[in-house]
């Protein structure tokens, strides 16, 4: 009941931000560049661009442009893209895949190195090994993703002959009521994540590793945790089962909404390795004036923040019992 | 019974096994002679309609799966594809006599009727139709001759004969699953037309994914036998990171790829493995000074002080790292109106000097616009103009915008200044001043790219004269004088031609099929 509510009033306010988020994107439509010139051949004449522009409804006002993607929106139709001329739903459903995929390995990659790290860093924090982790750390938040990138490239591809500078490499189709193209199936596909997937990591582990350490180190020094220990129980128990339990709290809140922002930094991976996601087609989406798309492209992105942010706040609930769901 | 089964058994094993070396041996042997081509653009064909857009992509798609009645060689020529070989019968009519022996990829023979039918489609093109517009009509003679019929004299049957891309009209004909016109061309809409394609060109299309890859496989009843092109598959991928496409060649990964940025030729000369081809282009770009918005344009001797301060040559070896030719005037080295006596002119005194003339020795303040991804190094181009400028006292404000919003401010001729390249369509020197340079007129479309607004009626009258002249050596003179005249008058800013490079691995043998208009013909290929 509680739950039901709560996802109700979630649900309420994501249809509110959408609809401010699609009234900014129709208002800023113009400053974005007019998509007809980019249809059309350089040489073509004022009057023929001016035939388009009248096709496509760009000469119309405002608010007849507004009502109209309103309209078609609420049947589930958010217009067509100029540059791929297929419903946007569906542009976005071809490249939301490459992204989700890239995303979860760069999480997966996050996780699995920085809480071994940071809870050896927190436990040890003066051994000599980890005071060189915490440097690459602070060095690794500071270098922008794009330069990891091609550093990654340069380094692997084109000086060892390892792994691939390029997309996504063999995929295989899975029909999920659209067609998912996964890299995880085959070997080439895997191969080809491998590298983008570090690239995109290389942000949010180094704040992730400081992260859990900071707060193992805070609850580390809790009373409870010196009786624990004082009990003669086991010390990885201690710090696996009570600790740990006890710092994941915070770290949750922040690891969903910056997996909610990988998917946004992203744009950057993606396009220095041609990977077909939603990042790149959102960047060639702004090159092109591809407003239909840029305007469903930010909308999304706005649920999936919505959405993460709705499931942290019900993942606390379970980690512990005594937050309560509500809204302020 | 049972010794009956495992005889079946046996028989089958022993198919099997034969199935298996069967198959096994013709892999090995379709191995020995198949080569398969890795390729990265910058981009993928943003339709399979040749129609659809007037741009070097769809241009190089339709070299790989149509061709053209003729085609440009690398030294400017024009060699016989479809059209096997032509004649002028009259001032207005043009013969084409077609190959007999041609296919297109659905098995249907290409006549004069196909012909035809692509003609009058282009005409329909809201991008082609601007090129045919000297055209009055097509005839079939017979079914494997056609005659092109002018309005007027006009000299450039053959350029705009290298745009007719035979379409296989009987494909082509009839209504796709939503009952529209299977030749409908529009870009809103998907049609038929943008998703499908039959040509006559050395590949068809068996897989694409746009944005993602194209793959194009050889089309084995392909007419061009002498061809040696040997690639039997190619793979396109669209890389639009430059340093990304540079790295997927150095690493192996694709085989051939352009653009190539100027920031790397200098180590894929030096690289033994690789091979890289430049060319000297012919998109010229120049900055016009806009006469209506700014008074003291309108002095001729304020323009041409504005073309001595800028050193053009210097932007070309500093900024362009030597990846372009210095320019004095839009036509090339190889096109007709190219008038060799007009030379590079920076001379600061000069400039100084002719400021001072025009009562502007204390100069003034201008804004000037030029967009940041469009051409190679613009922004950097457009800074160091504004720099050499403040050396005759002229401020300038600048503003660089990406290509999509610059156009739009373009066309609304926001700034003072605005940079504009030009790369012209016909291969002529008359169409550079067409569209930068007459008067602007929005009933003819003429200067619709004149964002300076200069006027000159003289240059007006020998363009458009030009235009009717089918003697080359009259028309050169015609067209050389343009180019003196706005050399005179400082019509515009010149800056340079950019250059264009490809690169491939040592094995690929791209020098022979690259030419400057930027349409590699990968048909004709050969991979060693």
């Amino acid at each position: 009941m509680e739950i039901g509510s709560f996802i109700l009033r979630r649900f309420g306010q994501a249809v509110v931000v959408m609809l401010i988020i699609s009234l900014i994107g129709f208002f800023i439509q113009d400053s974005l560049g007019d998509p007809v010139r980019q249809l059309v051949g350089d040489s073509v004449s004022t009057a023929e661009q001016e035939i388009l522009r009248e096709k496509l409804g760009l000469n119309d006002s405002f608010v007849v442009q507004y009502t109209r993607f309103i309209k078609n929106a609420v049947q589930g139709d958010l217009g067509n893209s100029y540059f791929f001329k297929e419903p946007v739903v569906s542009v976005i459903l071809q490249h939301l895949p490459a992204t989700l995929e890239l995303t979860l390995a760069a999480s997966f990659l996050v996780i699995f190195i920085s809480f071994p790290l940071g809870i050896l860093a927190a436990v040890f924090p003066f051994h000599p090994l980890m005071r060189l982790v915490m440097t690459l750390s602070a060095i690794g938040i500071s270098i922008p993703v794009f330069l990891t990138a091609i550093f990654l490239i340069y380094i692997f591809p084109v000086n060892l002959g390892l792994f691939y500078s390029f997309g996504r490499g063999e995929v295989v189709d899975l029909d999920v009521g659209f067609i998912w193209q996964t890299s995880f199936l085959s070997i080439d596909g895997f191969l080809h994540i491998i590298l983008p997937a570090t690239a995109l990591s290389s942000i949010m582990l180094p704040l992730f590793i400081r992260l859990v350490r900071s707060e193992m180190r805070e609850v580390l020094e809790q009373e409870y945790i010196r009786f624990a220990y004082a009990r003669g129980i086991n010390k990885w128990r201690i710090l696996f089962s009570h600790a740990l339990k006890n710092a994941m709290l915070p770290i949750l809140s922040v690891g969903g909404v910056q997996f909610a922002t990988m998917i946004s930094y992203t744009i950057l991976t993606e396009s220095v390795f041609q990977w077909p996601g939603m990042g790149f087609m959102f960047l060639e989406a702004v090159n092109r004036s591809d407003i239909p798309l840029i305007v469903s492209y930010i909308i999304f992105v706005g649920l999936i923040f919505v959405t993460t942010n709705t499931l942290v706040d019900m993942l606390y609930t379970f980690v512990n019992p005594n937050v309560k769901l509500k809204d302020q | 019974m049972e010794k009956n089964t495992k005889k079946t058994n046996a028989k089958a094993l022993l198919l099997r096994l034969s199935v298996v070396l069967l198959l096994s041996v013709s892999l090995l042997s379709s191995l020995a002679w198949s080569k398969t081509l890795k390729l990265a653009y910058d981009a993928d064909p943003i339709s399979l309609d040749p129609h659809e857009q007037l741009s070097g992509g769809i241009l190089q798609y339709s070299h790989m799966v149509f061709d053209p009645l003729l085609r440009w060689t690398q030294d400017l020529k024009f060699e016989a594809r479809l059209a096997e070989r032509w004649q002028r019968i009259d001032p207005l009519t043009m013969r084409f006599y077609l190959r007999r022996d041609v296919t297109f990829h659905s098995g249907n023979p290409m006549t004069a009727k196909d012909v035809k039918w692509t003609f009058n489609r282009l005409k329909e093109s809201p991008d082609f139709k601007g090129i045919f517009v000297n055209f009055e009509d097509l005839k079939i003679i017979d079914d494997y001759t056609i005659d092109l019929k002018t309005k007027a004299r006009y000299p450039l049957v053959l350029h705009t004969a290298t745009y007719i891309f035979p379409m296989d009209s009987k494909f082509y004909s009839g209504k796709d699953s939503q009952g529209r016109d299977k030749g409908m061309v529009a870009k809103e809409a998907n049609t038929y037309a943008s998703r499908n394609a039959s040509g006559t060109g050395p590949f068809t299309i068996t897989a694409r994914q746009q944005g993602v890859k194209v793959v194009f496989t050889r089309f084995s009843g392909y007419w061009d036998k002498a061809s040696k092109g040997n690639v039997s598959e190619v793979i396109l991928t669209p890389i639009a990171e430059n340093s990304t496409r540079v790295a997927a060649l150095l690493s192996g990964d694709v085989d051939f790829i352009a653009p190539v940025p100027p920031t790397d030729l200098a180590k894929l000369r030096k690289n033994r493995k690789l091979s890289l081809v430049e060319l000297a282009g012919t998109r010229i770009i120049t900055f016009q000074l806009n006469q209506n918005r700014k008074n003291e344009f309108k002095d001729k001797r304020v323009r041409q002080a504005i073309v001595y301060a800028v050193n053009n040559k210097a932007i070309v070896s500093k900024i362009m790292k030597g990846f372009a030719s210095v320019a004095a005037q839009q036509s090339p080295p190889g096109y007709l109106g190219h008038n060799s006596n007009l030379e590079p002119r920076f001379n600061l005194n000069k400039a100084k000097a002719l400021m001072k003339e025009a009562g502007y020795a204390e100069g003034f303040s201008v804004t000037m616009m030029a967009p940041n991804n469009r051409y190679v190094n613009d922004e950097k181009i457009a800074e160091a103009v504004a720099s050499m400028l403040a050396k005759i006292n002229i401020k300038v404000s600048l503003k660089t915008v990406p290509k999509a919003q610059y156009w739009p401010a373009f066309d609304k001729r926001e700034a003072d200044i605005m940079m504009i390249g030009w790369h012209s369509d016909t291969e002529d020197s008359a169409n550079f001043t067409e569209f930068l340079l007459m008067t602007p007129d929005k009933e003819t479309g003429y200067g619709q790219y004149n964002s300076g607004n200069y006027s000159n009626p003289k240059v007006d009258e020998l363009v458009l004269r030009s235009s009717t002249i089918v003697d080359e050596a009259e028309r050169k003179k015609v067209l050389q004088e343009v180019e003196t005249l706005l050399f005179n008058d400082a019509a515009f800013i010149p800056l340079h031609w950019q250059n264009l490079a490809w690169a491939s691995k040592r094995n690929v043998m791209i020098k022979p099929i690259l030419n400057v208009q930027n349409f590699p013909y990968i048909g004709d290929l050969v991979i060693k």
